[in-house]
């Protein structure tokens, strides 16, 4: 290992000295990788939330005529259990990563603006809170996740249902913009010397897609809300039918949004796969390039299929027809990926560990949920599936059987680096088949109630339609599924503790992440490495895996950076403070910003719950809060 | 092959690590950028609703045309709406004043070129010929800021007579996306003229200067020109094609 580091500058008695630990160590915290820690555990504490609110659903509905729940428990039930999955758990679990991940695959310090990364978590915790919270007092959202106006105005919807929703969703957004906008600049502008974005890791390479179409894709919704939210507190028209306004208005911005939503929610998942899959494999990710291009394209695409969700509200045969080739044209880049990962595992030496059982299930389960999806691309197909189970069936296979896949593939595949310890195999492999068999249980035979015609969203069925078995067998899924999901939790909570020790390079991997100590310290890269390729810690360890890649030898670059060293494993954990590493201090402002920014919308509710001058109270209570906190953050040094 | 990588001249002494930059730029500029990119979506969503619910008010007052309190009538006089059977009390008026707010359109723009000039003021502070006050940033930041101060005056005033003319954001599909566009484009002024006056203070405190002073004013004149931008595509959309 190379050492020799910079002389610590005058001011660095100021620095935090070592790693803090203890509960406002965490509260303050503006390091990445404990955002990331963060974010994790709330989003598989929302995970069990929404788990748990499917579980009630599918105890209703596995026999006819349930009485398990009342039909406005219900509506409350599938659309907490929507926007709670979408919003509060894949989002952020993705997020989870991103933070956890892009610095240490791209050689940073840390993310370019660690105090905005803090504020966005807290802002999502907040947010989460503020929607999650209202399901105690029986007034949870019950529009559906997509909210659909006019449903969801005043006249259809008069209870503060629809207000903790539209109020939760407008503050989610800031979350995802804020820290949008905070890894787009990570990207661009913290690659260590060498890393050109081609020869970036593949899963920075899909978050940094994922970033655009949340940048680009946001204000739709943003704006749709804000529409809403006009129409409910102050009287506007946007969404009221009688004055001449577009009942399709919504649905288009809602879409817009929508669509790249839905690879929002994938592609962090297709690179945890594609990260996963070479490890396990031994070998290079096959068609690196291709697999970039076709993130971009399923990116850029995504932005022109959002109307194929509306086949059925009549928009006309030119419109159906363009939205229907885009969508199958959408397929393309999809399958490159499917038969890159292919390729990728096709002669490799293969192990099987349970990250990369979750991946080769990603890859097949996927495909099914993707078939379906180019099945529904045709608008007359689709207008015999869409609003029936067959769609409920068709998007379980994309964000349960993609994401949920990868991400749990992630989550045993980076456990050993954020924890220096290893997660059980063997419960693992329970886990991993429980979910397995419990998923395809659960949403296999969806196909078939939806095709016979159970629409989506009835809270009861009568006898006879031929649904019942069909029904009975998803719920038996459901509760395989549970008990993986109590076998996770158990794995998770107790490899924590007395897991079988990981060292740095926990799989035989080859991105930099895997250079550094397990748990990686504060400051993550001692020294930053010149990186030759796109694996460079196999150029070191496997040299035959990466001998038919593109090299670039480091006297060849241009590397004015003075700590750049050449690519090698760092052993040793000293403090930064011993190395010279200026850390940013940590600071509680970004909880208080988060906090007083949700009080500040949130008592918009008021206007409704209470009167206009409590709701005036709050609001400018919490906007003053909040502008005087940014203000002090703002004049605080970062580091 | 070769990555050109850039340290931050500024950054000597201050640890590399953390100034080090892929593209020589720093952060804050490229985070600027994608804000705006996202700011873009924000109002082209704004502007497609006002461009689609045109025309489609079941009710005036009308942005172009003269309309009528008691019947539908639409003309483009108002003897063409009381030829039409409208009484001369009850015909209002168009809403939009194209020469007023052409006014607060050229002020708006101008403060364009006043921030130009309060960048270069900084950017050039303590050199030879820049220690006047006309070409100060100090001056110029003001002059934005009152301009930008002067633009949301008009606005006020444009507001105020709309609702006195009939017009609220209730009124009717065009009061409700009107209002909101154009309040949402004055919010972003606001909030410019807030951070104008942030730096205006900044610079009376202890005087805008160097590297990371420019940075700190470039970012809000990226923010500034751009808010004049959308301000062009909405007055040409929304107030000159009729």
């Amino acid at each position: 290992m190379a050492t020799t580091a910079a002389p610590a500058p005058a001011y660095a008695a100021t620095y935090p000295a070592g790693e803090q630990t203890g509960l406002w160590s965490w509260l303050a915290t503006v390091d990445h990788k404990r955002i990331g820690t963060l974010y994790l555990w709330t989003a598989l504490a929302f995970f069990v939330i929404g788990g748990v609110e499917a579980f009630i659903m599918r105890l209703q509905l596995m026999q006819p005529n349930g009485q398990v729940v009342s039909a406005e428990a219900f509506n409350q039930l599938f659309t907490m259990h929507g926007t709670t999955m979408v919003f509060l758990v894949i989002m952020p679990l993705s997020a989870a990563f991103f933070n956890y991940l892009i610095p240490l695959q791209i050689g940073a310090r840390d993310v370019a603006f660690p105090r905005l990364n803090a504020f966005s978590y807290w802002v999502y915790l907040f947010g989460g809170l503020f929607m999650t919270i209202p399901i105690l007092f029986k007034v949870a959202p019950d529009g559906g996740w997509f909210g659909y106006a006019p449903l969801t105005t005043m006249q259809f919807s008069g209870g503060l249902n629809i207000d903790f929703w539209v109020l939760g969703l407008q503050i989610l957004g800031v979350s995802s913009l804020a820290a949008a906008f905070n890894f787009i600049t990570t990207v661009i502008n913290m690659r260590a010397p060498g890393m050109s974005l081609m020869r970036m890791p593949i899963f920075t390479w899909m978050s940094f897609v994922v970033q655009f179409l949340l940048i680009l894709a946001f204000p739709a919704i943003t704006v749709a809300l804000f529409f809403l939210q006009f129409d409910r507190f102050f009287g506007t028209q946007f969404y009221e039918i009688a004055a001449g306004a577009d009942p399709l208005l919504w649905q288009h911005l809602f879409w817009v949004f929508g669509h790249p939503e839905v690879y929002i929610l994938i592609l962090p998942a297709f690179g945890l796969a594609s990260e996963i899959l070479p490890t396990f494999s031994q070998k290079p990710l096959f068609g690196y390039n291709v697999m970039v291009y076709s993130g971009i394209m399923i990116g850029f695409l995504g932005f022109g299929v959002w109307a194929h969700h509306m086949f059925a509200v009549g928009m006309g045969a030119t419109a159906d027809t363009i939205f229907s080739m885009a969508t199958m044209l959408i397929g393309i880049p999809t399958g490159v990926k499917i038969f890159n990962w292919l390729a990728t595992m096709w002669g490799g030496n293969l192990r099987f560990t349970v990250a990369m059982k979750f991946a080769i299930a990603l890859v097949g389960l996927f495909t099914i949920g993707g078939i379906s999806g180019v099945m529904h691309s045709s608008a007359p197909t689709d207008l015999q599936q869409t609003d029936t189970y067959f769609i409920v069936a068709h998007f379980h296979y994309v964000l349960f059987g993609g994401s949920i896949m990868g991400i749990m593939g992630g989550i045993y595949h980076y456990f050993p680096k954020m924890t220096g310890r290893y997660m059980s195999e063997k419960l693992g492999n329970w886990h991993f088949w429980l979910f397995f068999i419990g998923m395809n249980m659960t949403f296999f035979p969806m196909h078939f109630s939806g095709m016979l015609g159970m629409p989506r969203r009835i809270y009861t069925y009568d006898v006879g339609q031929g649904w019942e078995q069909f029904n009975l067998w998803s719920s038996i899924g459901v509760f395989i599924q549970g008990v993986g999901l109590l076998i996770f939790a158990y794995n998770f909570l107790k490899s924590r503790k007395s897991g079988d020790p990981a060292p740095n390079d926990a799989w035989g991997a080859g991105t930099l992440e895997w250079s550094i100590p397990s748990p990686p310290p504060e400051y993550n890269f001692a020294q930053l490495p010149v990186v030759t390729s796109r694996y460079p810690l196999w150029d070191l360890k496997h040299p035959e895996r990466t001998a038919d890649l593109a090299h670039s030898a480091p006297d060849q670059m241009t590397i004015t950076d003075s700590h750049a060293v050449p690519m090698h494993e760092e052993a040793e954990r000293k403090s930064a403070k011993d190395l010279g590493i200026p850390m940013p201090f940590p600071t509680i402002k970004p909880l208080f910003a988060a906090l007083f920014m949700v009080i500040m919308v949130g008592g918009l509710v008021f206007i409704h719950a209470a009167n206009l001058q409590v709701a005036l109270a709050v609001m400018i209570g919490g906007a003053a809060l909040f502008i005087g906190t940014v203000y002090g953050w703002l004049t605080s040094p970062l580091e | 092959m070769a990555t050109a990588a850039i340290t931050d001249p500024h950054a000597a002494g201050h640890g590399e690590h953390a100034h080090y930059t892929t593209t020589g730029l720093e952060h804050r500029k490229i985070a600027i950028w994608a804000l705006i990119g996202s700011e873009c979506m924000l109002f082209a969503s704004l502007i497609a609703t006002y461009l689609v619910y045109k025309g489609r008010s079941k009710v005036g007052p009308w942005p172009h045309d003269w309309g009528c309190k008691t019947s539908n009538v639409i003309g483009k006089t108002a003897e063409a709406v009381q030829a039409a059977g409208c009484a001369a009390a009850d015909v209002m008026k168009p809403i939009l004043d194209i020469p007023v707010t052409s006014q607060s359109t050229f002020v708006l723009l101008m403060s364009s070129l006043a921030m130009v000039l309060a960048l270069e003021g900084v950017e050039n502070a303590g050199k030879a010929g820049y220690d006047k006050w006309y070409k100060g940033s100090k001056f110029w930041l003001a002059m934005t800021a009152i301009m930008g101060a002067t633009f949301l005056g008009y606005q006020s005033y444009e507001f105020t007579s709309f609702v006195h003319e009939g017009l609220t954001i209730r009124t009717n599909l065009f009061g409700s996306s009107f209002f909101t566009l154009t309040g949402f484009h004055g919010t972003h002024v606001a909030v410019g003229v807030l951070w104008l006056m942030t730096l205006l203070f900044i610079d009376l405190k202890r005087g805008l200067k160097g590297a990371t002073d420019v940075l700190l004013v470039d970012i809000c004149a990226l923010y500034w020109h751009f808010v004049d931008v959308v301000w062009i595509a909405i007055f040409t959309l929304i107030y000159l094609i009729q």
